[in-house]
């Protein structure tokens, strides 16, 4: 069996707990072991803009951990990501950055060497499981399900550093939302930033950002926004709602986690997938998953009785 | 005579001491909305409160909790086993021994009707009750001081918290001890309980407890006769037995008297029996009376704390409630480190000195505010940064013990601070993602200002942004910043930009303004030019610098491999550090 350490960061716990919860649901079911460290920090994006230091030391911390277990680190949140990610590369190309943050993990009796895989859990469905052998543990698929698949810059860029996928022309997330039955939509605005790096800084210039992209998706026809990552889906949920009542807009564009999209069709209990637990309310792709699975099932008898009838 | 007036004396300070302590609770202002509340009104919403909790189901909650996490601790068996044993064993023994033992004449004798202290179970309980204190403090002294546990920081109040407890148990301990060994002491018991008066009797007596019981008689030594012994033994039968067990079963202080018995007679001539139960009976007074402002006033305190969280839940608490609590919280915290070891940022400790990082320090620090103490700008703006150092993720509160909502109490004295007026540049970090979120749930008076004074206080160091025409040498400004953007080696990139502008045609934020200079000051491809050039002041003063998505666009397109969003971070990186260290009294740094 495959296994990761599950590296949870700051916001899921505390603000995105569906995410959590459905996350460990598919991957149950896909048979990913997981890992939990108690000892995992903050993995430093937050404070970038204020301390590269200290945002080094807290990825290297984390991954120091990881390797004490000889594990790899499979993380949910695209700014983890990019973060450990980050720190990873920065290490390895500079033996001098990494004997200064060893000197100080050193103290706690850790040591980073560069050891350990860091993946998201994008890049563990899509290549450590692959998009047929979800297909082959589908319980119902989407037919006429649109969604706005959003890539979140962290994971993308700079492609020197994270690897990702091509960072022009991404296609491993599409395959993963195509993999339910839905089709992810072409949109002007796929690969452009949600808005949340600026909320709470510059909450108008946020606003903005993320208002037109939301637009973008709903005017390219799409039903749900579908995200992988905590500050993404926030910022198109929790701040969505705000934004639609600062602004008098009322055509909300829901987000979507991956997890709870994936999870329905794989026939997760909704409990574990938390779908009330969105700000906005997406209940509705359950009634639209019921209405394939009854139409799948009327096909099904009448080509039954077509055969009989042959 | 003494014994009952320093009993009062002590009663009376600790009494004055508890309602001092309490009246803080509806006294200290943190956060918002307390100053404008009046103490009455505090006190008053507090008791309806609690009234309309008691007069409810949640009264079974409240049962659960005092069962489970005030009697038995499973909050802390679930952060660590030792420290369970540990807690548990000091304060399950002193308990006991406080009510069993110290109270006795009022307890013990009320349950149990044939008490004797020199009697089983009690004398075999009470000593086990002590070795069970004496191992938990073993383990509190290993721990703190041996085993190092991390980020684990021992004040003056853990110490005293320690010594005292010492001090109590192992004066009583000698004090069994010595009187065990000491003469005077037998003659005494000898003289009231047995009514023997024959001297061979009383000599056959004292042999036997010589041999038996580590009496340090001056006129017999051993070895005894075999008769006299057997003699001994059977006066011990009929005198004494029936009030005093053997003394082999008091067995903390029968070992000590083991040890000590060379120098048993020098013991009783010294009247160290009476100097230690002098000691002892003190010891229980001074911390009695003490306690209130002690650590150990978490016996009240935390109990509470745990009782009002456990029925409070994820509701809502009116303002007035939620200011009480809080204050009475800061009151709970027993400093047991268990938030500063699971906080998410305590890596940043290692750059920036300064002991507000650290949840468990930042609690005294708050102390000191809420109590109205005045606070150097130096000070304030420590703590400042200290609760605002925080990824808002909530561990704190999860593992604490003592079920403190802490997360809560830094986003409150957050705001309060930042109302003080002191510029915070940790606000123009995405650690501001969760006051942004919490907006409209806290009404945030002045939200917007922290934010406007942070980029004020950067942009008034920047002299060149304020003159209208920017007349610029030709030789760089400033060579102090292109050294200075060295942190990663991709930073340095910034040299080989040739000005196609690429990265500001595809930044975003650019695109999102009509006329983005005049939003944004320089613009990304200019930002790399000014490092170039080393134009600080231009660099430090665009809005450009703070409203950077890092989305990282400009980096991915750029054709000459400049790292843009990278140099971006580190020009921030250094306009915080220079501006700190520039317009307000410095921060302690590395």
């Amino acid at each position: 069996m495959m296994t990761f350490a599950l590296f949870l960061g700051c916001t899921i716990p505390a603000r995105l707990n569906q995410y959590e919860s459905s996350s460990r649901a598919i991957l149950e079911k896909l048979g990913v072991g997981l890992v939990d460290i108690r000892e995992f920090n903050c993995c430093g994006y937050p404070l970038r803009n204020i301390d590269f230091k200290v945002f080094i030391l807290s990825s290297a911390r984390n991954l120091a951990l990881v390797e004490k277990k000889n594990l790899n680190v499979m993380t949910l949140c695209k700014c983890c990501y990019g973060s450990l990610k980050k720190a990873d590369f920065l290490m390895k190309e500079n033996a001098s950055l990494k004997k200064e943050v060893n000197a100080t993990l050193e103290k706690e009796g850790l040591k980073y060497e560069g050891r350990t895989e860091i993946k998201h859990l994008l890049s563990v469905l899509h290549k450590e499981i692959g998009i047929e052998a979800i297909k082959g543990k589908m319980a119902a698929t989407f037919k006429r399900l649109k969604i706005a698949t959003h890539y979140g810059c962290h994971a993308l860029r700079p492609s020197q550093v994270v690897g990702f996928d091509n960072a022009v022309a991404p296609s491993l997330f599409d395959q993963l939302v195509e993999a339910t039955g839905a089709e992810s939509i072409d949109w002007p605005m796929k690969l452009e930033c949600c808005g949340a790096p600026l909320w709470g800084i510059n909450d108008k210039l946020s606003m903005d950002l993320t208002l037109k992209k939301l637009t973008d998706g709903k005017k390219s026809g799409a039903d749900y926004v579908c995200a992988a990552c905590p500050y993404c889906h926030i910022q198109f949920d929790k701040v969505q709602k705000m934004i639609l009542s600062q602004r008098n807009v009322n055509h909300p564009l829901p987000s979507i986690l991956y997890t709870q999209l994936l999870g329905l069709s794989l026939g997760i209990d909704r409990k574990a997938l938390g779908l009330e637990m969105n700000e906005i309310p997406i209940t509705g792709i359950e009634e639209l998953l019921a209405k394939e699975k009854e139409l799948a099932e009327q096909s099904e008898s009448t080509e039954k009785t077509e055969s009989n009838k042959e | 005579m003494f014994f009952k007036v320093s009993l009062y004396i002590s009663l009376v300070i600790f009494i004055l001491a508890l309602i001092y302590k309490v009246s803080t609770w509806f006294r200290y202002k943190i956060g918002i909305g307390a100053e404008e509340i009046p103490t009455s009104t505090r006190f008053f919403s507090a008791i309806k409160g609690i009234l309309s909790t008691l007069f409810s189901v949640k009264i079974l909650t409240l049962l659960k909790v005092f069962v489970l996490d005030v009697l038995l601790q499973f909050r802390i068996l679930r952060e660590d086993f030792l420290r369970w044993i540990m807690h548990i064993f000091i304060y399950g023994g002193f308990m006991l021994l406080l009510l069993m033992h110290a109270l006795d004449k009022y307890i013990t004798v009320a349950i149990w009707k044939d008490y004797y202290s020199t009697l089983n179970p009690f004398m075999f309980l009470r000593d086990l009750f002590g070795a069970l204190v004496i191992i938990g403090v073993l383990i509190a002294i290993y721990r703190r001081f041996i085993l190092k546990v991390p980020r684990l920081f021992s004040n003056a109040m853990d110490i005293y918290a320690i010594l005292i407890v010492a001090v109590i148990m192992l004066s009583g301990i000698f004090l069994e001890a010595s009187k065990m060994v000491a003469y005077s002491d037998y003659k005494r018991m000898v003289d009231e309980y047995s009514g023997l008066s024959d001297p061979q009797e009383l000599k056959s007596l004292e042999a036997y407890w010589v041999k038996e019981f580590g009496t340090v008689s001056p006129n017999l030594k051993g070895p005894f006769d075999e008769k006299i012994l057997a003699k001994g033994k059977e006066l011990h039968q009929s005198s004494c037995e029936s009030c005093h067990a053997k003394p082999q079963w008091a067995f903390t202080g029968y070992g000590v008297a083991k040890i000590i018995s060379p120098i048993g007679l020098s013991i009783d001539r010294a009247h160290l029996p009476s100097v230690l139960w002098y000691i002892h009976v003190l010891a229980c007074f001074v911390g009695l009376a003490y306690l209130p402002f002690s650590k150990m006033f978490h016996i009240f305190s935390s109990s509470i704390s745990l009782l009002a969280n456990g029925v409070i839940g994820k509701e809502k608490l009116s303002p007035a409630n939620r200011a009480t609590l809080q204050a009475m919280e800061l009151d709970a915290c027993t400093h047991c480190g268990t938030c500063s070891l699971r906080c998410s940022v305590i890596m940043a400790f290692e750059e920036i000195t300064n002991m507000n990082i650290f949840p468990s320090e930042k609690i005294a620090s708050i102390q000191a505010l809420a109590s109205g103490k005045k606070l150097s700008p130096l000070e304030l703006r420590h703590i400042q940064e200290g609760v605002y150092l925080c990824s808002n993720c909530y561990r704190c509160t999860v593992v604490c013990p003592v079920g403190i909502n802490l997360q809560d109490l830094w986003f409150n004295v957050r705001e309060t601070l930042l109302r003080k007026g002191y510029p915070e540049f940790l606000v123009l970090s995405p650690l501001s993602f969760y006051r942004g979120l919490m907006k409209e749930e806290t009404v945030l008076r002045d939200y917007e200002k922290p934010l406007i004074q942070a980029r004020e206080a950067i942009a008034a160091t920047c002299d060149l942004m304020k003159k209208k025409d920017k007349v610029l040498p030709l030789t760089p400004t400033n060579r102090n910043l292109q050294s200075g953007l060295n942190l990663s080696a991709q930073a340095k990139t910034f040299s080989v930009c040739f000005g196609c502008q690429t990265c500001t045609t595809v930044c975003p934020v650019v695109g999102n303004y009509e006329n983005p200079q005049e939003a944004l000051g320089l613009l990304p491809h200019q930002i790399m030019h000014a490092a170039g050039l080393g134009l600080r002041d231009l660099a430090f003063g665009s809005n450009m610098l703070w409203d950077c998505l890092t989305c990282y666009q400009c980096q991915e397109q750029c054709p000459q491999g400049v790292h843009v969003t990278d140099v971006l971070y580190e020009l921030k990186n250094l306009a915080v550090k220079q501006v700190r260290e520039k317009t307000l009294q410095p921060v302690e740094r590395k």
